[in-house]
Order: C-alpha cells, then sequence, then structure tokens
C-alpha cells in the first residue's frame, strides 16, 4: 500500500504536520480570474508547516493560477487579479511592503525546467547573490550543499561553468530545484514538475521532496493523482475553478470521498 | 503500394515550379546589385588613392581628395549614435520591460513604426525648424546628427525590442520567482542575452546615417571647407552631401572622382555591414539557449 508506506518514511524522518499550530498558508474566499475569466473561485482552506499539500485537477482548474497568487504574480501579470485574502505566516501577501523579500523565500519549479542562460554554478548562485553573499567560500558551499540536495551534484561536479540550460531536461528540472532550496525557501511550490522529467529522476526527485518534508512545507500541483497519493499529506482536488474537496490523501483514495466528482477523477473517469 | 498517384506527381511538379520561381526571384535581386557595385569598382576605383582619401578637394572640387568630407561623416554618425543609442536602448527597455499592455503602449509602439516611415527630407525639415532655428544651434554637427538621430531612433528602438522579446519569457518569470526586481532580471539574464541584435541594431544604423544626405542638408552639411570642424557647433563636409554635390552643382567634375566617391561611401557602408554579421555571428555563437 503506497499511502502506508509514506507514511512510515514520515514517521521514520521524526517529523509530521504541525497541525497543531496556527497554518502557514491562510486561504480566505480567494478568487482569480484573467481580464474577467474567472480562474479560481472562492477558495478558503490552510495549508500548515512541514505539510506536503497536494493539489490535483484536470487543466484549467485554477492550480497554477493559486501557485502564481501565493507568490504575488500578479504584479507581473497584465489582467491578473485577485480577490480575497491569502495570509503567509499570519500575514496578508496584499500587505508585504517589500514583495521582494517575500518571493525570495518561496521557491518555485516549473513545469518545463528553465535552466537559466547562466552556468550551472550561476544558476544556483543566483538567489544568494541577491540576497547579497559575495564570499566566494561561502557561494562554494550553498552551490554544493544545494546541488546535492536536489540529487545533482554528482551528475555536474566536473561542469560547473557549462551552461545550465544545455543540462539535459531531468538535470535542468534538478537544477531548478536546487536553485529554489537556494533561495532557503520557507515554501516550495511545484508545479507539476515531473511533465518532462523521466520515470526513474521523478522518482529521485520525489525521494528529495520527502526529505524535504522536515525543513519546509511543499505546495505540489501534480496531474498525476497517484504522484499526489505519494507525496501528500492532504491533497486538494480543484475542478474548473472550485475546490471540490479537501483532505488526506489517505482518505481521498480509500473511498471517504463526500464528492462524487473526486471518485470520478481520481478513479480516471474523466480528467 | 508505393507507385506514385497522380496527386503524388502533381504535387512534385508544383514544388518544382516553386522552386525556380524563388531561385529566379533571387537571382533577379542580386542583378542590381552586382551592376551597381561592378560600375561603382569600375569607374571609381582608379581614383582611389592614399591622396584621395587624406586631402580636401582642390580646384573648385574638380580635384583632389575628399579628406573633410569622411572626417565630417565619421563626427556626423559618433555624435548621432552618442544622442540616439542611449534613448532607444531605454525607450525600448521601458516599452518592452516595464510598460503595462495597454492601449497606450501600443499606441506608442504604432507612433515609432509610423516614425520610422516618415521621409527623410520631413525630418530635415523638422530638424531645420526644430534644431537650427528653434533651438538656435545654427546649421551645425550638432543639429545636423540631433536630425539623423531623430529619423533613426525607430531603427534602434525596433532593433532593441525584437531582440529583447525573443529572450524567453520564462526566464524572466524563473528571476522574479526568486524575488529578483525587473532591473535585476534584465541586467543579470535579459540584457546579457539581446545584446547581440542590439548591436546589430546600432550598427544598421550607423550604415544608414553615413549614406543619408537630405537630412543633413539644411542643418549641417556644407558643400565646401577647406578646413576640418573643431566641434560639434562647426559645420562640416559629408560624404554623402560631397557626392551629391559634385553630381549635381560641379558639371566638369571628372566622371571618376564622382565614382570615386560613391565607391568610398559604399564602401564605408558594406564596411559597417560586414563588421555587424561578423559581430552577428561571434555573438550567436555564445548564445547560450
Amino acid at each position: 500500500m503506497v499511502g502506508g508506506a509514506g507514511q512510515e518514511q514520515l514517521q521514520s524522518a521524526g517529523v509530521s504536520p504541525l497541525y497543531d499550530e496556527p497554518p502557514i498558508i491562510e486561504v480566505r474566499d480567494l478568487g482569480i480570474s484573467y481580464g474577467g475569466k474567472p480562474a479560481l473561485r472562492s477558495a478558503s482552506f490552510d495549508i500548515y508547516r512541514h505539510e506536503i499539500f497536494g493539489i490535483i485537477g484536470p487543466a484549467n482548474s485554477g492550480k497554477t493560477s493559486f501557485l502564481r497568487a501565493l507568490n504575488r504574480m500578479d504584479d507581473f501579470t497584465t489582467g491578473m487579479k485577485v480577490r480575497g485574502s491569502i495570509h503567509i505566516n499570519g500575514k496578508d501577501v496584499n500587505d508585504w511592503r517589500n514583495l521582494y523579500a517575500l518571493r525570495s523565500r518561496i521557491g518555485v519549479v516549473f513545469p518545463l525546467p528553465v535552466g537559466l542562460p547562466l552556468s550551472v554554478y550561476d544558476n544556483v548562485a543566483f538567489s544568494p547573490r541577491l540576497r547579497g553573499i559575495r564570499g566566494k567560500a561561502e557561494l562554494d558551499d550553498v552551490v554544493e550543499r544545494c546541488l546535492t540536495r536536489a540529487a545533482l551534484w554528482d551528475e555536474v561536479k566536473d561542469r560547473l561553468d557549462s551552461l545550465g540550460s544545455l543540462l539535459s531536461g531531468g538535470q535542468q528540472q534538478r537544477l531548478t530545484i536546487a536553485r529554489a532550496l537556494s533561495q532557503e525557501p520557507e515554501l516550495l511550490l511545484l508545479d507539476e514538475f515531473s511533465i518532462a522529467v523521466d520515470p526513474v529522476t521523478t522518482m529521485r526527485i520525489e525521494d528529495v521532496l520527502k526529505d524535504l518534508r522536515s525543513e519546509l512545507t511543499i505546495v505540489l500541483v501534480t496531474n498525476l493523482v497517484q504522484q499526489a497519493r505519494r507525496l501528500a499529506d492532504r491533497t486538494a482536488f480543484f475542478l474548473m475553478g472550485e475546490v471540490v474537496e479537501i483532505g488526506a490523501t489517505e482518505d481521498l483514495f480509500e473511498g471517504s470521498v463526500k464528492d462524487e466528482r473526486t471518485t470520478g477523477y481520481i478513479e480516471g473517469r474523466y480528467g | 503500394m508505393f507507385t506514385a498517384t497522380a496527386l503524388n506527381r502533381r504535387s512534385h511538379r508544383n514544388q518544382s515550379v516553386a522552386k525556380a520561381v524563388f531561385c529566379l526571384m533571387t537571382v533577379a535581386l542580386v542583378i542590381p546589385v552586382l551592376l551597381i557595385l561592378g560600375t561603382l569598382v569600375v569607374k571609381g576605383a582608379p581614383a582611389i588613392s592614399w591622396d584621395f582619401l587624406f586631402t580636401a578637394p582642390t580646384n573648385n572640387m574638380t580635384a583632389g581628395g575628399i579628406f573633410p568630407a569622411l572626417v565630417g561623416t565619421i563626427w556626423l554618425v559618433v555624435v548621432a549614435l552618442l544622442a540616439s543609442v542611449p534613448v532607444g536602448v531605454a525607450a525600448a527597455l521601458y516599452l518592452s520591460e516595464y510598460a503595462p499592455d495597454n492601449l497606450l503602449t501600443r499606441a506608442i509602439n504604432l507612433a515609432i513604426v509610423n516614425l520610422a516611415g516618415v521621409p527623410s527630407i520631413v525630418h530635415a525639415l523638422f530638424g531645420f525648424g526644430a534644431f537650427v532655428l528653434f533651438f538656435n544651434m545654427g546649421a551645425s554637427i550638432l543639429a545636423a546628427s540631433l536630425t539623423l538621430a531623430v529619423m533613426t531612433l525607430p531603427v534602434v528602438i525596433v532593433a532593441t525590442r525584437e531582440s529583447l522579446q525573443a529572450v524567453p519569457h520564462a526566464f524572466r518569470e524563473a528571476c522574479w520567482n526568486m524575488g529578483a526586481t525587473r532591473w535585476q532580471t534584465i541586467r543579470k539574464v535579459v540584457l546579457p542575452n539581446s545584446i547581440s541584435g542590439i548591436l546589430t541594431g546600432v550598427i544598421l544604423e550607423v550604415s544608414r546615417t553615413s549614406g543619408e544626405t537630405a537630412p543633413i542638408m539644411f542643418t549641417g552639411a556644407t558643400a565646401f571647407l577647406a578646413f576640418l570642424p573643431e566641434s560639434v557647433f562647426d559645420q562640416t563636409m559629408a560624404m554623402s552631401y560631397h557626392l551629391f554635390y559634385i553630381a549635381t552643382q560641379v558639371p566638369d567634375a571628372p566622371e571618376e572622382l564622382t565614382y570615386g566617391v560613391a565607391l568610398v561611401l559604399i564602401g564605408i557602408v558594406l564596411m559597417m555591414n560586414a563588421v555587424s554579421i561578423a559581430f552577428r555571428v561571434y555573438l550567436r555563437g555564445l548564445k547560450k539557449w
């Protein structure tokens, strides 16, 4: 039983989601639209520290829009409107005076890997440098640590100077994860990270994510229902801009579902 | 099973016809270029010598060299670049990286494209009215260069904007998501990857600026000066205007001289283009995705 195995691993890591403490993310009545076209409607839920929060659902159900709203990407997106509220660490993301400080603590991984047209080293050192870290030794240290965590170090340690954008797809995606980790994020947002990655690499990254849970909170948007089942503590089902259901992943996959549509999607009847 | 049908054969024939037509058009395009260059080289080359390049015209411009015009053209181009490149690149950066995509931005973009379509004689008269008279610069290198700068601004802006927009949007999103500001993103990722296109635009501008005649006629070029300009407030000779002048106003100028001037002028432009192409090839080698 996959869910059970995940549970054991969690316990062996000695960390479980902190459901008793105030949530790291509080979403209240969140609505997102692009040029008047709604992408997400009145969503309300909480995400807790050290949790992997899975979001599943077919295309156009508002999953990515939610991630973009968390990171205040509406600032950079013409026509994107966000109503309702998102609190991170108890503070409304709209009240953040320095948004760059907010974004710098949120790591994002995209569906298609984005190796910046810089060297492997500079890709990972990008964010530390933004934070003002200049010392060579300190940067070397961060780069090695993050690449190791992302299970990429052994493959690139001899060519840190070559271009990040020339790595293979799977390597670039791990580079993107290393870059996200270099931000020392409190929150890691993964948007269908395994779309362009082979199954073996996917599994390696999934193992990395399980380990990371002890350090940070992960929001995992995925097209793969089974991936949510393997990784997520709780899973939300988004459908056409509506949050249909949120529950413990085990419950969702073992029948105690409130909404007929959720069962239909999980069992692959549509989507 | 693998025999060609009538449709296959017809497609194949059409394809051959299309290819022949395109090839013919390409040849037709090359002919005038070769004719012009050939004529210039055959008739102008005998005139070209060290003295021709480095002495001033003599005998009412029927003999001597082109040195003051050569120097004047360099002055005009350099001052025009100094005026238009910073403005053009900054404007393109704003339009492409900062400006919201709204009606005003689109109107401005449209205006820039239209500015590129304004005939050069209109620019000339504008420059005369604005720089020479209104800003009281008089006929000078400054007024002429500014007129050229206004005329070539759209070239710089459009080339810069296009090369900025050729940088994939995903790179910007990745940087923004890490907490980089727009400016940090531009400086570290966007500009390094669009610089080759921007430089190409600049060099295009150089070759266009060095060849234009109308905009400088009223604003700073003069038919004959025995001395070289010493500051941007002086008038100057220029290659393009010199060619126009000896071809139309000096009936007894030897044919060889006129062709020689034209050859040097086109040589300058071709050289600039060659530099541009070499640059592009070099920078494309550095391209990072």
